[in-house]
C-alpha cells in the first residue's frame, strides 16, 4: 500500500520528490476508474467537507467530482458569508465543528497560512485548496501531472513560465516543483513582473539555471512546455502600459511558427486573452487537459490522505 | 603572545572618561553588548519608562572591541526574567546580561536566540492568518541570528530585525 508521510496536504514543500511521484503515479491509475465499467467504491461512506471562504468554482467542483468518482460524498456550506463565519466565528472553531461531520476537509481561505492553522486544530486531514497569495499544492500537482502525461517525463525539459511571474502564486509553486526535475527554468515576463529575487536566488543556490528574458518569440522554438499565466491590468501604472505588454505576450497561431512538435501550452485558467482562442484547436493546447488531470490528482490525494488501500 | 595580551587589556583612550559605564551598581541588572542604537527598544521590552523611580543608566553607541559600537543599560534594583531575556534576544542578539547582587556579579548570561520564537512578536504580513484569527500564537523559525531574521511558520514571510525593533518599541 502506498502512503504519504504527511497527514495533511498544505504545501508542495512538505512533500518529498518521491511522494510527489507517488501522487502522480496514483493519479494516472485513477483514469481507469473514471473510464472503467463500474463506479468506484474506494471512498464509499467517506465524507468530504468543502469550506470555501472565497469563491473558486473550478477548484471546488474538481474536488467534489474527485470525491464522487471514488464513491464518497461531499458536504458544504452553501453560502459562507451568511453562516456563523460571517458572525465572527474563528476559523479554528469552524474547523473543530466541521471535523465532527467529515473525514477530510478541503479549505480555501483568503489568509496565508490558514490551511496550516486548520490542520493544527483539525482531527481529520486538511487539504489546502489555496490560501491567499500563499500556497495551492493541488494546482501544482495537476500542472506536473499534465506535463508528465503529455511529455512522458518531467526530467530534462525546457520549461518556460510566462506572464505575471511576480504575483502569480501558481508560478512560484510550479517553479520550485518543476526544477526538482529539470536543470533550468526560462522566465518570460514584462519588466516589473519578474520572478521574485528570493525565488531566483533559491533556484540558483540549488544549482539551477534561471534564464530571464522578455523575448517570447525568440525563446519559443526551444521550449517543450510553455506555462502561461494571466497578466492583470491593475499591475500597470497606465492602461497604455498594459496594452503594450498585452500585445507582446499574447500567444497566437502566427507566433507558434517553428516551435517543437511536442510543445505543450498550459494555463491555470481563467484566461483573459493571453492565449488566442485559435490555439485551442492546435495540438499544443493543454489547458483543458489540466482540468481533467486536476480531478485525477485530487482523487489520488483524497485516497492517500484517507489511507484507503489503493492497490 | 603575553605582551600582546597585556596590550589588549588596556582600554582605548576614548573609553576612559565615561564614568557612567564604570560606575558600579549595588543590585540590579547590567545589559551589555546591546546592538548599537537598540537600547531604547530594550527599555521598551522591559517596560521601563523612567517613571518607575529606579535608577537607570544608558550609554549609546560606545566603543566595543567585539561589536565596534554598542549600547549598555544598567537597571538598579531589578533582576530581569528569562522571559524578558527571550524578547531582548530579538533586538540585541549579542547582548550579555549580568545580574548584580551586593556590588558583585551574581549571574552572567549571554543571550541566546532560540530556534523558534512563539507569541512574542507579530508577523509582518497583514494577511497572515496569525494577524486575523483569535486564539492563534505567532510562530517563527529563526533563519538568521545576527541580525535576527525570522520566518513565519504559517505564511513563510520573512521579518527583518528593523521590523522587530519597530514593533517592540511600538508595543510596550
Ligand atoms: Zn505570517
Amino acid at each position: 500500500m502506498v502512503s504519504l508521510t504527511v497527514k495533511n496536504l498544505i504545501s508542495i514543500a512538505d512533500l518529498s520528490t518521491k511522494e510527489i511521484l507517488t501522487i502522480l503515479d496514483l493519479a494516472e491509475k485513477m483514469e481507469s476508474i473514471i473510464h472503467g465499467p463500474k463506479p468506484s467504491t474506494l471512498l464509499a461512506g467517506k465524507i468530504l467537507a468543502s469550506l470555501f471562504y472565497e469563491p473558486s468554482t473550478r477548484t471546488r467542483l474538481s474536488f467534489e467530482s474527485a470525491m464522487a468518482r471514488l464513491g464518497g460524498s461531499t458536504i458544504t456550506v452553501a453560502d459562507i458569508s451568511a453562516s456563523s463565519v460571517a458572525k465572527g466565528e474563528s476559523l479554528a472553531d469552524t474547523i473543530r465543528t466541521v471535523d465532527n461531520y467529515a473525514d477530510v476537509i478541503v479549505l480555501r481561505h483568503p489568509q496565508e497560512g490558514a490551511a496550516q492553522w486548520a490542520a493544527e486544530v483539525s482531527k481529520v486531514p486538511v487539504v489546502n485548496a489555496g490560501d491567499g497569495a500563499g500556497r495551492h499544492p493541488t494546482q501544482t500537482l495537476l500542472d506536473l501531472s499534465t506535463i508528465r502525461k503529455s511529455q512522458g517525463r518531467l526530467e530534462n525539459l525546457n520549461i518556460a513560465v510566462l506572464g505575471d511571474l511576480r504575483f502569480g502564486r501558481t508560478v512560484h509553486s510550479l517553479s520550485y516543483a518543476i526544477t526538482r526535475f529539470t536543470k533550468r527554468l526560462y522566465c518570460i515576463s514584462p519588466p516589473g513582473l519578474e520572478l521574485p529575487d528570493e525565488i531566483v536566488m533559491d533556484l540558483k543556490e540549488q544549482g539551477k539555471e534561471v534564464i530571464e528574458t522578455t523575448d517570447l518569440k525568440g525563446i519559443l522554438p526551444e521550449l517543450d512546455v510553455l506555462y502561461a499565466t494571466r497578466i492583470q491590468k491593475e499591475r500597470f501604472p497606465t492602461p497604455a502600459d498594459y496594452e503594450k505588454v498585452r500585445g507582446v505576450f499574447r500567444i497566437d497561431k502566427a507566433m507558434l511558427e517553428g516551435v517543437k512538435s511536442n510543445l505543450d501550452i498550459l494555463h491555470p485558467l481563467p484566461r483573459v486573452d493571453e492565449i488566442a482562442p485559435e490555439i485551442d484547436e492546435t495540438p499544443y493546447a493543454r489547458y483543458f487537459t489540466q482540468m481533467f488531470q486536476g480531478v485525477l490528482v485530487r482523487m489520488a490525494i483524497l485516497s492517500l490522505l484517507l489511507e484507503v488501500n489503493t492497490k | 603572545m603575553s605582551s600582546k595580551k597585556k596590550k589588549s587589556v588596556k582600554p582605548p583612550a576614548e573609553e576612559k572618561p565615561n564614568e557612567l559605564r564604570v560606575q558600579k551598581i549595588k543590585a540590579g541588572t547590567v545589559i551589555d553588548h546591546i546592538t548599537a542604537g537598540n537600547s531604547l527598544a530594550v527599555l521598551q521590552i522591559l517596560g521601563i519608562t523612567g517613571r518607575e523611580g529606579d535608577v537607570i543608566s544608558i550609554a549609546m553607541n560606545v566603543h566595543s572591541k567585539r561589536l565596534g559600537k554598542k549600547d549598555i543599560i544598567k537597571v538598579e534594583s531589578r533582576e530581569i526574567t528569562a522571559d524578558e531575556i527571550n524578547r531582548i534576544a530579538l533586538v540585541a542578539p549579542k547582548a550579555t546580561i549580568n545580574i548584580i547582587r551586593n556590588y558583585k556579579i551574581h549571574t552572567k548570561m549571554r543571550i541566546e536566540v532560540p530556534d523558534e520564537i512563539i507569541g512574542i512578536v507579530r508577523c509582518e504580513n497583514p494577511s497572515c492568518i496569525t494577524n486575523n484569527e483569535r486564539g492563534i500564537k505567532s510562530h517563527f523559525s529563526v533563519v538568521d541570528r545576527s541580525p535576527v531574521t525570522l520566518r513565519c511558520t504559517y505564511c513563510k514571510r520573512i521579518s527583518s530585525q528593523d521590523y522587530l525593533v519597530e514593533q517592540l518599541q511600538g508595543s510596550p
